[in-house]
């Protein structure tokens, strides 16, 4: 039940994320006779300010939500990895830097610096991804650096080193491959920390630009008819929430599985 | 001690520079010619020559930074492009608003995540345990601009208890101080969970509860006060997520304060604003988690920063 209920929650999303253009779903047919109709009145999910069908916006924001955390944590986590390890294996000034980077980085808090370099690079969902990824790299850039800093001294790697083996390869084959739990227990976490970070994007007017959907503009445009249509707040949000737990719970799991003591507080 | 207290300042001072650096770059970032899109494309070539000299964009990128540093320690960030008022005055006139917001939600932060905590540890592995942290987790998976409509839909429009949105009437605080102190929370009761646990396992426990103190006692008097420590730290580091948060919340409430303003410059194009708000909120950050590590070293005497 723990295992399986989100891998289900999340399976179904990933669906939606992939198949949503084969689907036939109409996100943008507007019904003038149905605006603002409520589930009870007029089945489905409900309608929207302009008369669109709740339902198929739903399946086009689920799309919106997986790729955009697809993208970042694909992307940060890979180039964090890479520049996190490298730094930490070969040392010197390079990791030094480093450490003042990811110091710098980590100086600004949560979404603020997401929401001011959207802001300055303008709307779009390419943008997003952008921010996005610029503000994600860290956390795996210092994970991956401390990983590998408690690993490079290990027999194994000496061993490599003594017998000539390139840099570059002792960090791929002898390194990675013992880092990456820790690593993917992060990008598990990053995967819901992306999906409010885009909705909180899209919220603000600063992700999608209509008419496409997304879960944080569906809940923006529903803010303005709370009493006559809460289902509009109500819907994409639930959506939202229902897939981040979904995240977590499963983070939860391997963590527990893959026995990786703490992932926090690790410089 | 002062040697500790030195090098932590040291730091700071570090990453204040790299952060002012930082924020000054933003504006760079700019896709294409930054006048272009705070003017727009119709504007006349004098009048974007006109700003782009009123905003030193037209010397070398490292005169420019001089000034802008020079700037700030003066207290001068500059004027605001679309009202022309200086932007001190700006921030100035919006910072009550959000200092008034963030305590009001650490206080709901503490009022919520200290029984919840105390409770779950107590009874540990007990549906009590469970509830607590079924709730956090709930709590955690609820994001700000979600929570703010539900609670306006429950309590502002069904109940008519609060007002929907602003500053003014009496109690407008208590919703927006909800949404964003409920979420931190959930982290903290999480956090103090743990602590108190960890902290019940050792002797001196044992030596309370021998003593024949009850179980109140001990766990008031003897359990929450060592295990506050490393939730003073967790709540230090929440202080800055806070002021993050409340970019959000205050947008979601009306609230007028630097978060909204952050947003309504943005969507204004009046960058300088921008940059401003980034930087205040930034800063405030970092002297608060310095702040919190060197109350850190002072209370406990275990603790040595950087050794």
């Amino acid at each position: 039940m723990q295992f399986w209920f989100p891998v289900f929650i999340l399976a179904l999303w990933a669906v939606f994320g992939i198949a949503a253009p084969w689907l036939s779903l109409d996100p943008n047919n507007i019904h003038l006779e149905r605006i603002l109709a409520t589930p009870m009145a007029s089945g489905g999910l409900g309608y929207d300010d302009l008369g669109r069908p709740l339902l198929d916006r739903l399946a086009a924001g689920a799309t919106t939500s997986f790729l955009v955390a697809f993208w970042v944590v694909s992307l940060s986590s890979i180039f964090g990895t890479l520049i996190g390890s490298f730094s930490a294996y070969v040392g010197g000034v390079w990791d030094r830097l480093l450490v003042h980077v990811i110091n710098l980085f980590l100086a600004f808090p949560g979404i603020l610096l997401a929401i001011a370099l959207a802001g300055i690079l303008g709307p779009g969902i390419e943008n997003v991804v952008i921010a996005l990824t610029i503000v994600g790299w860290v956390g795996y850039a210092r994970l991956a650096r401390a990983q590998v800093l408690s690993l490079k001294t290990r027999d194994h790697v000496l061993a490599a080193i003594a017998l000539g083996v390139p840099r570059a390869r002792v960090v791929r084959a002898h390194l990675l491959p013992l880092i990456s739990a820790p690593l993917i227990v992060e990008a598990t976490f990053g995967i819901a920390s992306v999906i409010v970070a885009e909705a909180g994007l899209s919220f603000l007017g600063l992700g999608v630009q209509p008419p496409d959907a997304s879960w944080g503009s569906m809940v923006r445009d529903g803010t303005r008819y709370l009493l006559v249509a809460p289902h509009m707040v109500i819907v994409p949000g639930l959506a939202m929430v229902v897939v981040v737990l979904a995240v977590n719970l499963l983070g939860d799991r391997l963590r527990d599985r893959l026995d990786v003591k703490s992932v926090a507080n690790q410089v | 001690m002062w040697l500790v207290i030195l090098r932590r300042l040291a730091s700071t001072a570090v990453v204040v520079v790299g952060v002012v650096v930082l924020v000054f770059l933003l504006i760079h970032l700019i896709p294409g010619d930054p006048v272009d899109v705070m003017l727009g494309e119709s504007a006349q070539t004098a009048d974007r020559e006109a700003l782009r000299i009123s905003l030193g964009l037209d010397k070398p990128l490292l005169d420019q930074l001089i000034i802008y540093i020079k700037g700030l320690i003066n207290f001068d960030l500059g004027r605001s492009l679309h009202s022309q008022q200086p932007i001190t005055a700006l921030l100035a006139e919006r910072l009550p608003a959000t200092v008034e917001l963030a305590l009001a939600a650490l206080l709901v932060t503490l009022v919520l995540a200290l029984p919840l905590g105390l409770v779950a540890a107590a009874r540990h592995n007990t549906a009590w345990d469970q509830g607590a942290m079924a709730f956090s987790l709930l709590g955690v998976s609820i994001p700000n601009f979600w929570m703010g409509p539900l609670l306006i839909l429950v309590f502002s429009l069904w109940l008519g208890w609060f007002p929907v949105s602003g500053r003014e009437e009496v109690g407008a605080v208590i919703l927006p101080a909800l949404t964003l102190g409920s979420s931190l929370a959930a982290i903290l009761a999480r956090m103090i969970r743990s602590s108190v646990l960890e902290v019940l396992g050792e002797n001196f426990i044992r030596t309370a509860y021998a003593k024949g103190l009850s179980r109140r006692q001990v766990l008031i008097r003897h359990a929450l006060p060592n295990a506050m420590l490393p939730v003073i730290t967790i709540l230090g580091l929440q202080l800055g997520t806070l002021l993050a948060g409340a970019v959000i919340t205050e947008t979601v409430f009306s609230w007028p304060g630097i978060g909204l303003l952050t947003i309504e410059a943005i969507q204004s194009r009046d960058y300088p604003v921008v940059q401003a708000c980034v930087l205040v909120i930034a800063l405030t950050y970092v002297l608060i988690n310095s702040f919190t590590d060197l109350l850190y070293a002072l209370i406990d005497p275990r603790i040595r920063v950087g050794t």
